[in-house]
């Protein structure tokens, strides 16, 4: 009796034994595979680096630094300088942010602090899915119908009214094309302003709602509150979300490609038509004809990769301070 | 005896209801622009819409047609990026939030998804060219899919650990007391927990990836007529909408405006169900 009792419990426990260790087995292997996918992720982006460098180096050994300071762009005699697209990509972002950034805040201050309760959250959703709006949609409505209006009603009485301004005549010169360097960044920050006041009323969000009534209880106006407790807690994700949407704005392709003229010359006017990195290569990429050409365009996607990376590794590291910061307080 | 200083006062009250109006018309001009864009897409979009768009090929300049082989290649791709993104992007998602949650080699590669997840789209377009088309000699539909893929990877593995880690602890701990191994805790526990959010992430991704242009563009080309060959060019709508919104032919104006529409409800409607599955998810 006692040895059968004693085989019984042996076989359960070797069984138990076996099961635990099958368990182990089964989730070394789960853990080895998870690891693995999150491996990927950082072999992608260190392949994209290495694609990308790799496909530019015919480029960088033809031009050598002069890809950065010339504005020449000839397929022809195959000498290439980024010069134009540089400035035609820092240019219509740093416009489209003086304009949305500011408009974008606007809204989220409105969503959070002025709107009457029942249409906030209809308003704010809406805003949401407009910023999942294909930038394409926005790239064929600049082309067909704000470009068009413009370059009739608009873009003449401007020209006329700046004539005799010193500085403006320059900014503000040149035939009415229609689209240029204004118009696809005006597309451009109307295609981020719900990007940014949908991240900027979710950083407006984290500002503990004690802080701000304690503000209210001893009698602070609404801009008071705003300015004085809002933002001060907000600004590294505000700073953050910000640049996020420039990051966005430094490589968006579709909107505009369309409306911004494709010419390699930079010009003082905003009027006049440019480029810019992402459409340069959008445009002239599967038409372009020789190693050189090619790896030109490709050398144009490496100097974006730089620019963007930078900005959006700031703008990441920005909105984890104020996550970091948020959690202390609230949690 | 408290005396209000009225200059002081009216000032503040001045000043504030300049930053209330101030604010406000910033909301009106946000969404005049907005409401503007939508209606002439609804307007030029419905008028170019009818049953051909669906059942006939992208027409030569000049003649009858519709975008169905356009159609039918962007959901071919997207299908195919979704079904080779996911199980990626769950999979390293888990990680970071189960496995790693608190180690430095999770901080990196939330870092660089964060990255991925916002980088310029015609840079993974460029990435794929040099890895897939160059090697390979041939546009294809299959690199078309694989820079999609890389469009879906970080924003599933984004939303994946997000939802996992509004899973409670004490549903990982009940299933530990019980002697489940952790893969399987994982599996049977937190992702069923987790599954809502996890579909919504899924399906935001298709929305984000359903309107891409630049990537197809340097990867795929286009093709004008009806191709189930994936080896080759195929057709695929934003690229078809670019091709055709660049032209100076007036109907091809209009099936680009079609296409647009096409894409807009598709995107809005995914969203909005992603939406509606995460607040029945809450309540």
């Amino acid at each position: 009796m006692a040895e059968i009792a004693l085989k019984t419990t042996m076989s359960v426990s070797e069984i138990k034994v076996r099961a635990v260790k099958r368990g182990g087995a089964g989730d070394a292997r789960f853990r080895a595979i998870s690891f693995a996918a999150a491996a990927l992720i950082v072999i992608l982006f260190a392949g994209m680096m290495a694609a990308i460098t790799g496909g530019a180096l015919i480029s960088i050994s033809a031009s050598g630094w002069s890809f950065l300071t010339s504005e020449a762009w000839n397929p022809v005699t195959d000498k290439f300088g980024a010069l134009a697209s540089i400035y035609g990509t820092l240019i219509t972002s740093f416009l489209a942010m003086g304009l949305a950034v500011p408009v974008g805040i606007g809204i989220a201050i409105f969503l959070t602090e002025i709107c009457p309760l029942p249409l906030r959250r209809p308003i704010g959703i809406a805003i949401e899915l407009l910023a999942g709006i294909p930038s394409i949609v926005y790239g064929i409505w600049g082309l067909f119908t704000f470009a068009p209006y413009f370059q009739e009603h608009i873009q003449p009485w401007i020209i006329d009214a700046c004539a005799d301004i010193p500085v403006l005549q320059t900014i503000f010169a040149g035939p009415p094309y229609g689209i240029g360097i204004f118009t696809a960044s005006f597309i451009l920050s109307i295609m981020i302003i719900p990007f940014i006041s949908a991240v900027t009323r979710d950083v407006f969000d984290t500002v503990p709602g004690q802080l701000k009534e304690s503000a209210y209880a001893l009698g602070c106006t609404t801009s008071e509150v705003v300015w004085n407790v809002v933002l001060p807690f907000s600004r590294t994700g505000v700073v953050g979300g910000a640049m996020l949407a420039l990051g966005r704005a430094l490589g968006e392709t579709m909107a505009v490609t369309f409306v911004i003229g494709n010419s390699h010359r930079i010009h003082s006017s905003v009027f006049s038509p440019g480029t810019t990195i992402s459409a340069t290569i959008a445009n002239e990429f599967t038409e372009s004809v020789g190693d050189i050409y090619h790896s030109a365009l490709i050398e144009e996607g490496l100097i974006l990769f730089f620019i963007s990376f930078v900005v959006l590794a700031c703008a990441q590291i920005m909105l984890r301070i104020l996550h970091k910061r948020a959690g202390g307080v609230s949690g | 005896m408290i005396t209000i200083n009225k200059r002081i006062y009216n000032g503040r009250m001045r000043s504030n209801a300049y930053f209330l109006v101030l604010s406000t018309l910033a909301a009106v001009f946000g969404l005049i622009w907005l409401a503007l864009i939508l209606s002439s897409l609804f307007y030029h979009g419905f008028s170019g819409i009818s049953l051909k768009v669906f059942t006939e090929m992208t027409p030569p300049p000049g003649q009858d047609g519709g975008l169905a082989n356009a159609i039918f290649g962007s959901v071919v791709m997207s299908l195919i990026a979704v079904a080779a993104g996911t199980p990626i992007g769950l999979l390293a998602g888990t990680y970071i939030a189960e496995y790693g949650r608190y180690s430095r080699v999770s901080d990196v590669v939330r870092f660089i998804n964060d990255i991925l997840l916002s980088a310029p789209s015609i840079l993974i377009g460029l990435f794929i060219y040099v890895v897939v088309v160059a090697t390979t000699h041939t546009f294809s539909g299959w690199a078309g899919a694989a820079a999609l893929t890389v469009i879906v990877i970080p924003v599933v593995v984004r939303t994946t650990e997000n939802m996992l880690l509004l899973v409670p602890n004490g549903l990982r701990e009940a299933a530990a007391a019980l002697g489940a191994p952790r893969a399987v805790i994982i599996r049977a526990v937190t992702w069923r927990a987790a599954r809502a959010g996890i579909v919504t992430g899924i399906l935001l991704a298709v929305a984000r990836i359903s309107g891409e242009t630049a990537p197809l563009l340097l990867t795929v080309l286009s093709n004008q007529f009806w191709s189930t060959h994936l080896g080759g060019p195929i057709a695929s709508l934003p690229v078809m909408i670019y091709n055709f919104a660049m032209s100076p032919y007036e109907d091809w104006h209009n099936l680009a405006w079609a296409g647009a529409l096409l894409i807009t409800i598709a995107v809005l409607s995914l969203s909005i169900i992603a939406r509606l599955l995460e607040s029945s998810k809450k309540q």
